[in-house]
C-alpha cells in the first residue's frame, strides 16, 4: 500500500516517507477493522449483551456485562471504550472456556501458524519454480500443465479437497496420520515452548514425536499449500513473462550468460520484487483457509476455535479471532513493506 | 438471409448503421472468443449451470431432492439414483440440480450488491479526484485488507446463519476491487475528448458518469466479476460447509459436503459429488473469465 | 580496412512465420566487417537491429535465420549451436543496447553486472573479476570506479549507465561490437562523450564496430563505411565520406530530409518510397 512512495519528488526521503505512509495506513486499517467488529458485536445484534454472554449466562453475568459495555452511552463513546480495551488485549471472556479470549487465542494460534507456515513454504518452494518454468516454456506442454494445475488449485474448495485427501491418503492408503495434531500416545511428551509441536519436538529432541507430528501435519499443510501454490505459480508466471520482455534480459544474453543464469538470477531477481506482496497476501489467505482446513482435520487452531465459538454463540471469541486475523493481515503488509528494500535496491532510498 | 451474407453483413468493414456496427463488433468478439476452446468449455459449463437452475423441475424430481426416504438411504449410484442417495435417502442428483439455484442466487445477489457499491465508490473517486479520491480510496484500502472468510464468519455469527447473511458477508469484502477498477477506468477517461464535449454541452457530472463512463467500465467489470464468481462460489460453499450458509433441508452444495462427512469412509459419494459440482462450476467461471479477459486484452492491444 | 575480414555476412535472411504468411524482417543482407567502423542506418523497422541480433544468435523464436554465409573469423555461425553462441556472445561479439535505464538489471549492482561477464568468459574467480571490472570502469573514464562498482543502475546518470554498459560488454575483449542506437537515449552533450569513449576503445583494441542508428549525421561522421537499409534490404553501401554522392533514391531522400545550416527551405521534401526497392531492384 505504500507503493506510492516509490520514485517521484521525494526520492531522497524515500525510506522515511515509506515508513510513514505504511504506519498511517496500518493505523487506519486497524481503526477500520475495529469499527467493523464493533458494529458486528454491539450494533447488529438485537441484544448485544445476550450475544456476548450467551443464552446460558446467569442474571448477574448479564447485568455485569451490560454495565461493562456501557450500552446506555452514545455509540462513539462505546466504540472508544471498545477500542481501548482491544488495545489492551482485552477481548472479553469466552463463554465456552470461561477464560479471557486473548489467552485462548494465544493457546490455539501456534497450531494455525504451524499449519500456515508449512503450507506457505510448500506453496513458494513449488509455486515459484513452476511459474518460472511455465513462463519460459510459454505455449508448450509445460506451460499448459502448470496453468491447469493452478486453475484446479484455485477452483477447488479446500474443505472438499481436505476430505478427499483424508479419504485417499489416510483411510485408503494409510500414508499419513489422520485428524488431530498428534496420536494420543504422544500427547504431553514435549514441553510447550513455541506451541508448534514440530518445533517443540525438535527442541526437546524427541524424534518420534516430531515424526508423528509431521505425519499429522503433512496432509493439511499440503492441501493448503496446493492452494497457495496455485496462486503463487500463476502470479510468478505472469510476472516472469513481463520480465523476460525487458531489455536487460537481452543484454544478459548478449553477455554470453547461460539461459539458466539469465532466467533464475537476472529475471527471477526482479520477479521477487513483485512476488513479496503476493506471498504476504497468500499467507493471509492461508490463515483464512485454515478455518476450513482445521474443521476438516480437527486441527485445534484458531479456525477451529472460531468455528466452535460460533456455534456456541460465543461472540467475544469470534470477534477476538476476527481482530487477531485482521491484525496479522496488517502486520503482513508491514512485513512485506519492510522486506521490499531487501529485494529492490530502488526502495532503499539511498540518494 | 443465408449464413454467408449474414456473416458478410456482420463483418462489413464499412457498416451502414450503428446497429450493424454494434452487431459486427459483437460478432468479431465472438469469433476471437470461440477460438479459445477452454473459454468455450467454460461458457458451456456456466450455461449448463444456468439452464439447470432454470429448468430444475424438468430435469429432476423436486420431491426427491427434499423428501426423506430412510429406507433408501446411502445407496450408491444406480439407474434410479444416478449419484446415489444421501444419509436421509434423498436423491443426490436432484439435490445437485436444485442446489444450482442456490449457487446462482448467491452469485447473482453478490454481483447485484458489489457492482453498484464498487462503481458508486470508484466513479466519484476517479472523476472528482482530490480529497474525495483520497477518502474513498483509503476506505477501499481498509476493506481490501480484511480477511474475507473470517469477516463473513463474524457476520454470520452476529446475524445468524442463512443465505442472505452469507451474501451480505461476502459482498462486504468483495466490493473493493471493483471500486479500484472503476476508479482506474474513470481516471483514464476523465479527460477524453468525448467527456470534454459532454461537459461543454452542460452535462452534469452524474449524467457524464452514467452515460459516458459507466458503459465503458462495464466490460472490465464484467470480466472481473466472472473471474470473481469462482471465489464467491467457493467462499459461499465454505460458509455452507461450516453451517453458516443456506440452512437444511436446502440442497446447498457446501452443506451437502458437510453432511457427507460423517459417512465419508463408507459412502464416499455423498461428500464427493457435491464437491465435484462446486469444483466444475468454479472451473467454468474461471475459464470463461480468462477467455473474456484474453479477448479484451487482444482488442485493446 | 586491414587484414582478413572479422565478419562475413552473405545473403542473411530473417523470417518470422505467422498466420498471415511470413514476414521478412531481413532479406539477403550481405556485407563484410574488418577492423573498422561500419554504420547501418535506416528507419525503425528496416531490419537493422534484427541484423545485429541475427549475428549474435539472439533472434527470438519463432524467428528463423538463414544465410548463404555467416562467419566470424573461422567460425561458421550458421551451424553454431546455442551453446556455441553462448561462448561467443560477450567473448567474441558483444552488443551495446540503446537505453541503460532498461538494459541494465535494476536489482543487481553495476559492479556485479560487469564482473559477471568476466567470470562467464575469462574465469579466475571473484577477485580477478572485480579487478578487471574496476580497470574496465576506468577505461570508460569513470573517475571513481570503486564507488560506481557498488552502485545500482537507478543511482547513476544515463551517460554513466551507458559507459557501464560498454564496460560490461567489452570486459571480455570481443572482436566485434554491435552498438544498437548506443546514444539515442542520451543528452546531446553526453552523446559525444560516449561516442568518443566507444571510438577510443574500439580503435585501441583493434575491434570491428557495427554502429546501428537512425541518425545519418552521426553515422556519417563517426563511421568509415555506411550501409543504408530499407525494408530489410541493404539499398546502398558507400564510404562514409562519400555519402553525399550516394545514388540510391532512398538514400538521397534521407539526405535531402536532413536540415542544413545556411540552407533555408520552405518545404521539407517528403520521403519517396518505391515498393520495388524492397524487392531488390
Amino acid at each position: 500500500m505504500a507503493g506510492s512512495a516509490k520514485g517521484g519528488r521525494f526520492r531522497g526521503y524515500g525510506i522515511v516517507r515509506r515508513i510513514l505512509s505504511t504506519l498511517v495506513s496500518m493505523v487506519l486499517t486497524f481503526l477500520g477493522l475495529t469499527i467493523v467488529t464493533f458494529f458486528i458485536g454491539r450494533v447488529i445484534p438485537i441484544d448485544p449483551v445476550l450475544a456476548i454472554v450467551g443464552p446460558k449466562a446467569s442474571n448477574e453475568t448479564y447485568d455485569r456485562v451490560r454495565l461493562e459495555i456501557g450500552l446506555d452511552l452514545p455509540l462513539p463513546v462505546q466504540y472508544w471504550r471498545y477500542l481501548s480495551k482491544v488495545l489492551h488485549g482485552d477481548f472479553g471472556t469466552s463463554v465456552i472456556t470461561s477464560q479471557p479470549v486473548l489467552q485462548d487465542m494465544l493457546h490455539v494460534f501456534p497450531a494455525t501458524l504451524e499449519l500456515a507456515v508449512l503450507a506457505l513454504i510448500i506453496g513458494v518452494v513449488f509455486g515459484v519454480p513452476l511459474g518460472v518454468i511455465a513462463a519460459t516454456h510459454r505455449g508448450r506442454w509445460q506451460d499448459h500443465l502448470v496453468r491447469l494445475l493452478s486453475l484446479f488449485g484455485y477452483s477447488m474448495p479446500v474443505f472438499w479437497l481436505g476430505l478427499i485427501g483424508l479419504l485417499l491418503f489416510y483411510a485408503k492408503l494409510g500414508w499419513v496420520e489422520g485428524p488431530g495434531r498428534l496420536d494420543i500416545a504422544f500427547d504431553d511428551i514435549v514441553p510447550t515452548v513455541s506451541g508448534m509441536i514440530t518445533v517443540d519436538a525438535l527442541i526437546a529432541g524427541e524424534h518420534d514425536v516430531f515424526v508423528n507430528a509431521m505425519q499429522h501435519l503433512v496432509l493439511p499443510a499440503s492441501i493448503l499449500g496446493y492452494l497457495s501454490l496455485a496462486y503463487v505459480a500463476r502470479m510468478t508466471r505472469s510476472f516472469m513473462l513481463g520480465q523476460l520482455r525487458q531489455e536487460y534480459v537481452l543484454a544478459a544474453m548478449a553477455k554470453g550468460l547461460s539461459g539458466f543464469r539469465v532466467i533464475w538470477i537476472h529475471a527471477l531477481g526482479n520477479v521477487w520484487v513483485q512476488l513479496i506482496t503476493v506471498i504476504a497476501l497468500t499467507f493471509g489467505s492461508l490463515l483464512e483457509g485454515a478455518v476450513l482446513t482445521e474443521t476438516v482435520f480437527s486441527w485445534p487452531g484458531l479456525g477451529l476455535y472460531m468455528k466452535n465459538s460460533l456455534f456456541n454463540a460465543d461472540l467475544n471469541a469470534v470477534l477476538g479471532g476476527t481482530v487477531l486475523v485482521g491484525v496479522v493481515y496488517i502486520l503482513l503488509n508491514l512485513i512485506s513493506d519492510l522486506l521490499y528494500p531487501l529485494f529492490d535496491p530502488r526502495a532503499r532510498g539511498r540518494s | 438471409m443465408s449464413g454467408v451474407t449474414l456473416r458478410g453483413w456482420l463483418l462489413d468493414a464499412a457498416p451502414a448503421s450503428r446497429r450493424q456496427a454494434r452487431f459486427g463488433r459483437w460478432y468479431r468478439t465472438w469469433l476471437s472468443f470461440q477460438n479459445n476452446s477452454l473459454a468455450v468449455a467454460g461458457l458451456l459449463i456456466v450455461l449448463a449451470l444456468v439452464l439447470s437452475a432454470i429448468g430444475a423441475p424438468l430435469i429432476a424430481d423436486p420431491q426427491a431432492a427434499i423428501l426423506q426416504h430412510l429406507a433408501q438411504r446411502l445407496q450408491p449410484g444406480s439407474a434410479a439414483h444416478w449419484f446415489g442417495t444421501d444419509e436421509l435417502g434423498r436423491d443426490i442428483f436432484a439435490r445437485i440440480v436444485f442446489g444450482s439455484r442456490i449457487t446462482l442466487t448467491i452469485v447473482a445477489l453478490v454481483s447485484a450488491i458489489v457492482v453498484p457499491v464498487g462503481l458508486g465508490i470508484g466513479l466519484p473517486a476517479g472523476y472528482f479526484g482530490g480529497v474525495v479520491d483520497a477518502v474513498l480510496m483509503r476506505l477501499t484500502d481498509i476493506f481490501l485488507a480484511f480477511p474475507r472468510l473470517v469477516l463473513a464468519l463474524a457476520f454470520a455469527a452476529a446475524l445468524g446463519p442463512g443465505i442472505e447473511n452469507a451474501v451480505i458477508a461476502i459482498a462486504l469484502t468483495a466490493w473493493p476491487p471493483y471500486a479500484r477498477l472503476a476508479r482506474a477506468e474513470t481516471l483514464t477517461r476523465r479527460n477524453a475528448e468525448f467527456v470534454q464535449a459532454a461537459v461543454l454541452q452542460g452535462a452534469s457530472p452524474i449524467s457524464i458518469l452514467f452515460r459516458q463512463i459507466v458503459p465503458l467500465c462495464l466490460p472490465s467489470v464484467v470480466i472481473r466479476l466472472t473471474l470473481d464468481m469462482a471465489g464467491i462460489i467457493i467462499t459461499a460453499a465454505g460458509l455452507g460447509f461450516l453451517g453458516l450458509g443456506a440452512q437444511p433441508p436446502a440442497p446447498e452444495w457446501g452443506a451437502m459436503v458437510a453432511s457427507g462427512r460423517q459417512v465419508l469412509l463408507d459412502q464416499w459419494w455423498v461428500a464427493t459429488i457435491p464437491g465435484i459440482a462446486i469444483f466444475i462450476t468454479s472451473v467454468g467461471f474461471n475459464l470463461l473469465g480468462d477467455g473474456l479477459r484474453d479477448v479484451a486484452d487482444a482488442r485493446s492491444s | 580496412m586491414s587484414g582478413a575480414p572479422l565478419l562475413c555476412v552473405r545473403n542473411l535472411r530473417v523470417t518470422y512465420p505467422s498466420a498471415q504468411g511470413d514476414t521478412h524482417a531481413v532479406r539477403d543482407v550481405s556485407f563484410t566487417l574488418g577492423r573498422e567502423r561500419l554504420g547501418i542506418v535506416g528507419e525503425s523497422g528496416s531490419g537493422k537491429s534484427t541484423t545485429g541480433r541475427a549475428i549474435m544468435g539472439l533472434v527470438p523464436p519463432p524467428g528463423r535465420v538463414t544465410a548463404d554465409e555467416l562467419r566470424l573469423g573461422e567460425l561458421d555461425l550458421c551451424r553454431l549451436s546455442e551453446r556455441g553462441f553462448r561462448q561467443l556472445r560477450g567473448r567474441r561479439v558483444a552488443m551495446v543496447l540503446q537505453d541503460p535505464k532498461y538494459a541494465l538489471n535494476p536489482v543487481m549492482s553495476i559492479g556485479r553486472q560487469i564482473s559477471e561477464t568476466h567470470r562467464a568468459h575469462v574465469g579466475g574467480g571473484k577477485p580477478a573479476a572485480r579487478r578487471a571490472a574496476l580497470e574496465m570502469l576506468e577505461a570508460v573514464r569513470i573517475r571513481d570506479p570503486e564507488r560506481v562498482f557498488t552502485l545500482f543502475p537507478h543511482e547513476v546518470s544515463g551517460g554513466m549507465g551507458q559507459r557501464a554498459m560498454i564496460a560490461m560488454m567489452l570486459i571480455a575483449n570481443p572482436e566485434v561490437l554491435i552498438a544498437d542506437e548506443p546514444t539515442s537515449a542520451l543528452d546531446a552533450t553526453i552523446q559525444t562523450q560516449v561516442l568518443a569513449i566507444l571510438d577510443e576503445l574500439v580503435r585501441g583494441r583493434g575491434m570491428g564496430l557495427i554502429l546501428i542508428s537512425h541518425n545519418l549525421h552521426l553515422v556519417s561522421a563517426f563511421c568509415d563505411r555506411v550501409l543504408v537499409m530499407y525494408a530489410g534490404r541493404v539499398v546502398e553501401t558507400c564510404e562514409a565520406g562519400k555519402l553525399r554522392e550516394a545514388k540510391h533514391p532512398y538514400t538521397r531522400g534521407l539526405l535531402d530530409a536532413l536540415p542544413e545550416l545556411g540552407r533555408r527551405r520552405e518545404l521539407l521534401p517528403q520521403l519517396q518510397r518505391d515498393p520495388a526497392w524492397a524487392d531488390g531492384a
